[in-house]
């Protein structure tokens, strides 16, 4: 039996995943250690959620710069939350993620309803939230609780000498809620449907406008999920925290193998895709002589890899429809 | 609230359409329509090119809302606002262009905002299993998992009409299905039609195949200018009846032809000549002579090949066979570049898309073409640009205010005059025209025909394709006749007559 077309792109990030890992346990004994994977849930967690936000986005045939902001934000609006006005950080987190949600929703309307390019809306939500960090606060604060201790000492242990983190685990819970939201709800196939063919999926019924406003208001939810992890993660907030990091969540939408015109894809490819960046970072950190640079042109070579896969992937797809005139 | 009364189809008609109207800035696209589709009956609409075929179905879907009239379904009025909400009434459009979207599975094509859910998620056992069934109405087993881009144009739109059928569609609407299909798809399609004919279903078939109207059809419904010409029964309708509908009106011949006082124009006499130009599947080799001073109509059903030749002499499509020659020299067609570069212009159907450069000026719209003549290297100083655009606009009568306002603000009839503006100033020696007057006024229309003429009196050769038979028979010296892409016949002076084209047209 053929195997689905659908399929290919994430058997190359697999494909890759594999080559990257097998590289790492041949050339550095220390790589088969859980240690290395459990560092890696970690020190991605705030990446990969963002970036299964962003796979939705991206999926729907859009894209979202926010998010790097945003992440900053929630962090420094934590700290106000929790060091300002004494509030139990759970209670702070809760108001962020409805915070966030909202901002990602009121992007999505005008993104929706006017009809506007997503890349502008999102650039100008991108400065505004920078912008808003600096007004609350313009340093590096801590955010000093015995909750927040207890979050990044909180430990579930694995097999050899590695340990999954508060926040690996709820990386770990958002993939698996992602997936669910992408494959088995309708919200999820009509986000596909969009990307894959916009016009069509008006044609075929589909509340076109309302899932693209919803599509924002989930990538504002995840970012600001993202922000809270991460200032619980590093127990503190700088107005210039997460700069880029809406980059790296594209790319790890990328190399995970969706398709960057929407349409196809997949949350546990975006997983994938951020664990790549980890172990090419990883990677780096181990051989020790190379400069920490190298993270990012192997990321670029990658991306170029897989921009040009899914060239080839497209248009034996469009090569099919001639027939439209 | 019952409009039972309006509808006099009875019982029998579950679509009724009366007195439709839908108006764009300066054009009529439907005026006064009616229209029933009875419960298992096919029923051909049939039309030119702007006869408003595709404004009738836009807004009978709820693309376009209508501007006059009422659209019954079983005898009550609806109003849907988009597509969607006309499925959800149960009438289902398929288009030529498949508006499925390929990069999903067949079955998710099928089942969209439909899946079979399970507390809340979808259960992709059942949907699947849904979505065969729906397709083995159809007699059509593929794999569903595979995405639909994977599959041909024949077997999207069978999903598309699987699609349709499985929402409890009551009226099917088949906006030329089948032109992108070859002879075996076409016959499944029309299988499948009947079947659907014979469960109730009132089918709705667009085609510019005159053959297939006369295979699967039980009515014809013909429009001509957005105004309805009849609704006749298939097989009481003679094919050159039928083309007459759609081409010609039933009035007394015109006969202020200008064949007569032919020679208007003395000058170099430069002939092109088309020998056996010709492409696999989309033209038969056609010859034909062009000269300076002359025009040539071009005549011919939607589809006949008109554009086509068009495009193939201007090189906008590469020909496979045949050659042109300009003055007894072959001339290279590789593109429209070096057609321009040789003399050659064409004004294509399709303004909007093919012709203006909305968001340019005017001036910039007209020095386009010069601009490709004399090579991008050799800019045209500003100067001249605003002398050529000033000339134009006096000359033609172009209605803008200045030469600075953008042609996409202009009205169909002064955008179609810029782009014949933009061919006058490079001073060709061919100028192909393709439908010059589709979607223009009737003001403006008697100005371009009569422009037509002057440019001839000046010494052009011109080609001008048209479905409007009077315009044809009112300006060319010449007509080529047209039908299933290959030329039929030529007829010459007093030959020209609507009556003669028509014969010639239907064999």
């Amino acid at each position: 039996m053929k195997i689905n077309e659908r399929f290919y792109p994430i058997l190359a990030t697999l494909a890759v995943l594999a080559l990257l890992y097998g590289y790492g346990i041949f050339e550095h004994r220390a790589f088969s250690d859980t240690y290395v994977l459990g560092a890696l849930l970690t020190d991605n967690a705030f990446l990969i959620i963002t970036a299964v936000g962003m796979t939705f986005v991206i999926l729907s045939g859009g894209i979202d710069l926010s998010v790097g902001s945003m992440i900053a934000f929630i962090g420094v609006l934590m700290a106000e939350l929790v060091t300002g006005f004494g509030m139990h950080p759970l209670m702070a987190a809760l108001i962020s993620l409805i915070v966030g949600a909202a901002f990602g929703a009121f992007m999505g309307v005008i993104i929706a309803k006017f009809d506007i390019q997503p890349f502008i809306i999102t650039l100008a939500g991108m400065f505004f939230l920078r912008g808003v960090c600096f007004l609350i606060n313009l340093d590096s604060v801590p955010i000093d609780h015995p909750f927040v201790a207890a979050f990044s000492g909180f430990k579930v242990p694995l097999p050899g000498r590695g340990w999954l983190t508060a926040s690996a685990l709820l990386m770990l819970a958002t993939v698996i809620g992602g997936v669910v939201i992408a494959h088995y709800t309708r919200f999820g196939r009509n986000v596909y449907a969009i990307g894959g063919d916009r016009h069509s999926a008006e044609l075929l019924g589909i509340p076109v406008h309302g899932t693209i406003i919803r599509v924002y208001t989930l990538s504002g939810f995840f970012s600001a999920l993202s922000g809270v992890v991460f200032a619980f993660y590093t127990a503190s907030a700088y107005p210039l925290a997460a700069v880029g990091v809406e980059l790296d969540a594209i790319a790890a939408v990328v190399i995970g193998g969706t398709l960057l015109t929407g349409g196809m894809g997949f949350v546990m490819g975006t997983f994938f895709g951020g664990i790549i960046m980890g172990v090419i970072q990883t990677l780096i950190a181990f051989d020790g002589s190379l400069n920490s640079w190298w993270t990012k042109i192997m990321i670029g070579a990658l991306l170029f890899g897989f921009i040009v896969l899914q060239r080839l992937i497209t248009r034996s797809f469009s090569g099919m429809r001639a027939g439209a005139t | 609230m019952s409009n039972a009364a309006l509808s006099d189809g009875g019982r029998d008609t579950v679509l009724s359409v009366r007195g439709a109207g839908k108006f764009f800035p300066g054009v009529k696209a439907l005026q006064d329509v009616d229209f029933d589709l009875k419960r298992g009956e096919i029923h051909a609409l049939l039309g030119e090119n702007g006869a408003g075929k595709s404004t009738l179905i836009k807004v009978i879907t709820g693309v376009h809302p209508r501007d006059a009239g009422a659209v019954m379904l079983d005898g009550i009025e609806i109003h849907p606002q988009h597509p969607g909400d006309a499925q959800g009434l149960g009438i289902s459009t398929v288009y030529q262009e498949v508006n499925l979207v390929p990069t999903l599975s067949v079955a998710e094509n099928l089942m969209l905002e439909r899946q079979t859910r399970k507390f809340g998620l979808i259960s992709w056992r059942k949907t699947e299993a849904d979505a065969k069934a729906a397709l083995e109405t159809l007699g059509l087993d593929i794999d569903v998992n595979r995405p639909l881009g994977s599959y041909s144009v024949a077997i999207q739109q069978l999903v598309a009409i699987a699609r349709a059928v499985a929402l409890d569609a009551r009226v099917l609407i088949l906006d030329e299905p089948t032109a992108s299909l070859d002879g075996d798809e076409i016959q499944t399609l029309f299988r499948i039609m009947r079947d659907l004919r014979d469960k109730g279903l009132g089918i709705v078939f667009v085609t510019h195949f005159l053959d297939q109207v006369y295979a699967v059809t039980d009515r014809i419904t013909v429009l001509r200018n957005g105004r309805l010409v009849g609704t006749f029964v298939t097989r009481d309708l003679p094919q050159i009846d039928l083309i007459n509908h759609m081409l010609g009106r039933e009035l007394a011949e015109v006969s202020a032809h200008r064949h007569q006082d032919e020679g208007s124009y003395v000058g170099p006499k430069r002939t092109i000549q088309v020998k056996n130009l010709g492409k696999k599947r989309v033209l038969e080799p056609v010859s034909l002579d062009l000269h300076a001073g002359e025009i040539v109509g071009l005549a011919g059903l939607l589809g006949s090949g008109r554009t086509e030749l068009s495009e193939l002499i201007f090189g906008s499509q590469k020909a496979d066979s045949g050659l042109v020659f300009l003055d007894g020299e072959p001339v290279m067609l590789r593109s429209p570049r070096h057609a321009i570069r040789s003399g050659f212009g064409l004004c294509p159907e399709d303004r909007k898309q093919d012709g203006i450069v909305a968001e340019l000026s005017v001036r910039e719209n007209i020095v386009l073409a010069l601009q490709g003549r004399r090579g991008w290297l050799r800019p045209i100083p500003r100067a001249e640009q605003q002398q050529f655009a000033d000339d134009m606009i006096r000359a033609l009568g172009i209605a803008t205010p200045d030469s600075e306002k953008p042609v996409g603000q202009l009205s169909g009839g002064n955008q179609q005059k810029v782009i014949l503006a933009r061919w006058l100033v490079s001073k060709p020696i061919l100028l192909i025209l393709d439908e010059p007057t589709r979607g223009i006024d009737v003001g403006a229309h008697a100005d371009i025909i009569k422009l037509i003429k002057e440019l001839c009196d000046e010494g052009l050769a011109l080609l001008v394709a048209s479905s409007e038979l009077e315009e044809i028979v009112a300006f060319a010296d010449r007509v080529a006749v047209m039908r299933d892409r290959e030329k039929v016949s030529e007829l010459v002076g007093a030959e020209i007559t609507q009556t003669r084209i028509i014969e010639a047209i239907a064999r």
